[in-house]
């Protein structure tokens, strides 16, 4: 079956009297990359383990190929901290009944092409945290899934190591995995096709990151010091300088135009707003 | 320091568990070592055949207790009840007089019975009168032939509860557990292939302990291998399925230590393994007989020092058999439970949601 139907529709969830997530809908073409990005506790964990059947939903519509055709890292690496790196990657080849000849010769690929092949023979709990993580990733997409599910794959990653995993992911996606990841660095979400953002277990926003970034409602200012009064709510510090959000929209000679990770944060602001 | 006090008291007061153990542990040590902990045998189920079988029954005294007479029956019909652990002792009354037949796997007992009849021969001054005594299958009354048997019962109770409790819960705290629910395996294949190794490494361990047994301490195995493999593997069903269940309902290896000790306990010191059965009082003998040790002592006992017959050992393999499909029953339906999805609840030793870089 092909992977353009892969997703979900107006999908729930609760745990007891809290909603986790609250009619989301995203759909995952086969062959491309996307990035699910939000707060704490706005669902992205969640949303990520009912598609991998790690939870069932409560209602709502869940598109998924069976369990042999379905990668995923959870939040942790989910390897083994006392099975070797090719021991791993060994035990999850038979349980995806990939056979040896095909695994062995996946596993030196990924591993030469990651930096891991040195650390083939080490523990998984000897590993850096980038290196394991890049072995729950080869992991999660040794058996070539037709869906992909990543939660936060580059997380405590050093920039090396990030390029590494985006060079797995970008792969995965080219041999057509339908590919979702959660991620909290909104300049890697830019590298995905499309982005959801998520605000406790709602749909806040969704489309491409240019989408999302032209639909930024009001204007967005630079100022040198935080503003005071009532400004101070609509504002946030990036690097030296601060960012001051007008939903009513003014000129001025410090407007500028936002980016991806500035119309993640109004769009928080925006529902704040409105609530 | 005070703060030091304080957190403490704080991180008891959430493990309660540990709460709990510290409070039930005392508790049971003090019923075992007050009510259990005792080598002295008040009764002793007795068999009187042979022609004069009534009279002699009616002569014995505490601490037997005659539960069979029948004067029809010879010597080998009395051999037949001691090997089947149907009394520890048999009194044969005949032409050459009477003989008194002493079960030797049953240390404590045999002792007791001749510690009776000595002191029965010292009152009435006639030492004939209680006749010869002979002790059958532990004729020197050797404490290693008795413990070599029950000690295989309990290494495999050690490899099966307490190693096999740490399997799963190692799985949920490296966050594996998560993964394995998602991959194409049957939850039957993840509970069979958890419990397999174990099971090999236990049975290599019976193999040794057993062998061992016999070429250092000289201990006996006139019974059939097949009776003793087939006890063993119904023992290990319910220590393997009491691993498991232990381990899925512990969050944390420490947990599930203690859990296995104290499951371990109880067997240790309530089976017969050391203290007798027919020693204990009442209120807590009944315990020992929940106790799946109890039966493979039995078992391994009866077999090893007795050559006792498959027949013979019917009801321990039955109790057995039952302990241990209620208790694997209640482990797969553990272990399914968390390797099912379910909305529910968040699943035990999942990993909390991250925490992500703020928005604002």
């Amino acid at each position: 079956m092909s992977g353009s139907g892969w997703g979900v529709t107006d999908l729930s969830v609760h745990f007891g009297d809290r909603v986790a997530l609250d009619k989301v809908s995203l759909r995952l073409p086969a062959g491309q990359v996307r990035a699910v990005v939000g707060g704490d506790g706005a669902g992205k964990t969640t949303l990520l383990r009912v598609l991998a059947g790690a939870v069932a939903p409560g209602t709502g519509e869940v598109r998924r190929p069976d369990a042999v055709h379905i990668g995923y890292l959870p939040g942790s690496s989910g390897t083994y901290p006392d099975l070797s790196v090719t021991e791993n990657l060994a035990f999850t080849a038979t349980a995806y009944r990939v056979p040896p000849a095909v695994a062995r010769e996946r596993t030196r690929e990924y591993l030469e092409r990651t930096g891991l092949a040195p650390a083939s023979d080490r523990l998984a709990g000897n590993l850096s945290g980038g290196m394991r993580q890049k072995l729950g990733v080869i992991r999660a997409m040794l058996h070539r899934p037709d869906l992909l599910v990543l939660d936060e794959p580059t997380t405590g990653v050093d920039p090396v190591s990030r390029a590494d995993l985006w060079w797995l992911i970008a792969r995965a996606a080219a041999q057509g995995a339908a590919v979702v990841l959660s991620t909290t660095y909104l300049d890697e979400a830019e590298r995905a096709s499309r982005v959801l953002l998520l605000d406790h277990g709602r749909v806040l926003v969704e489309g491409t990151p240019d989408d999302i970034i032209a639909a930024v409602p009001g204007t967005l200012h630079r100022l040198p010091a935080r503003p005071a009064g009532d400004a101070a709510r609509r504002a946030w510090r990036r690097a030296t300088t601060w960012r001051l959000w007008d939903p009513d929209g003014s000129t001025g000679p410090d407007r500028i135009t936002p980016d991806l990770q500035d119309a993640v944060t109004i769009a928080a602001l925006a529902q704040e707003v409105s609530a | 320091m005070w703060a030091m006090i304080v957190k403490e008291f704080r991180q008891l007061r959430r493990d309660r568990r540990t709460l709990a153990m510290m409070i039930v542990l005392p508790v049971l040590l003090l019923v075992v070592f007050g009510y259990a902990a005792s080598f002295d045998v008040t009764t002793i189920p007795t068999k009187v055949v042979g022609p004069d079988a009534a009279a002699v029954a009616a002569a014995l005294r505490a601490p037997f207790e005659v539960v069979s007479v029948d004067p029809g029956q010879n010597r080998s019909d009395a051999v037949t009840a001691l090997r089947d652990g149907r009394v520890p002792v048999a009194v044969v009354t005949d032409q050459a007089g009477m003989t008194v037949l002493l079960d030797g796997s049953e240390l404590f007992t045999a002792n007791a019975a001749r510690r009776a009849l000595a002191q029965t021969a010292a009152q009435s001054g006639q030492s004939g009168q209680t006749g010869q005594v002979e002790v059958l299958y532990n004729r020197d009354l050797k404490t290693s032939a008795v413990m070599v048997p029950g000690l295989a019962g309990m290494i495999l109770l050690f490899v099966g509860t307490v190693i096999t409790s740490l399997g799963v819960v190692r799985e949920r705290q490296s966050g594996t557990l998560e993964q394995l629910a998602v991959m194409p395996l049957r939850p039957r294949d993840v509970f069979l292939g958890k419990i397999v190794p174990y099971f090999l490494v236990a049975s290599l361990d019976l193999a040794i302990v057993v062998v061992a047994g016999m070429l250092l301490f000289d201990v006996p195995f006139r019974g059939s291998v097949f009776t003793l493999l087939l006890g063993s593997l119904l023992f290990l069903f319910v220590t393997l399925g009491l691993g498991v269940l232990i381990s899925s309902v512990s969050q944390n290896q420490g947990q599930a230590i203690q859990l296995a000790m104290m499951t371990l306990l109880p067997q240790i010191l309530l089976s017969g393994l050391i203290f007798p059965l027919r020693s204990m009082a009442a209120g807590v003998r009944w315990i020992g007989y929940l106790l799946p040790l109890t039966y493979f002592t039995q078992i391994s006992r009866g077999v090893m020092l007795r050559g006792a017959s498959l027949q013979s050992l019917w009801q321990p393999l039955l109790i057995l058999a039952v302990l241990g499909a209620v208790v694997v029953t209640l482990a797969t339906l553990r272990f399914r439970s968390f390797l099912a999805p379910s909305p529910q609840r968040t699943r035990p030793g999942a990993p909390a949601a991250p925490a992500p870089e703020p928005v604002r």
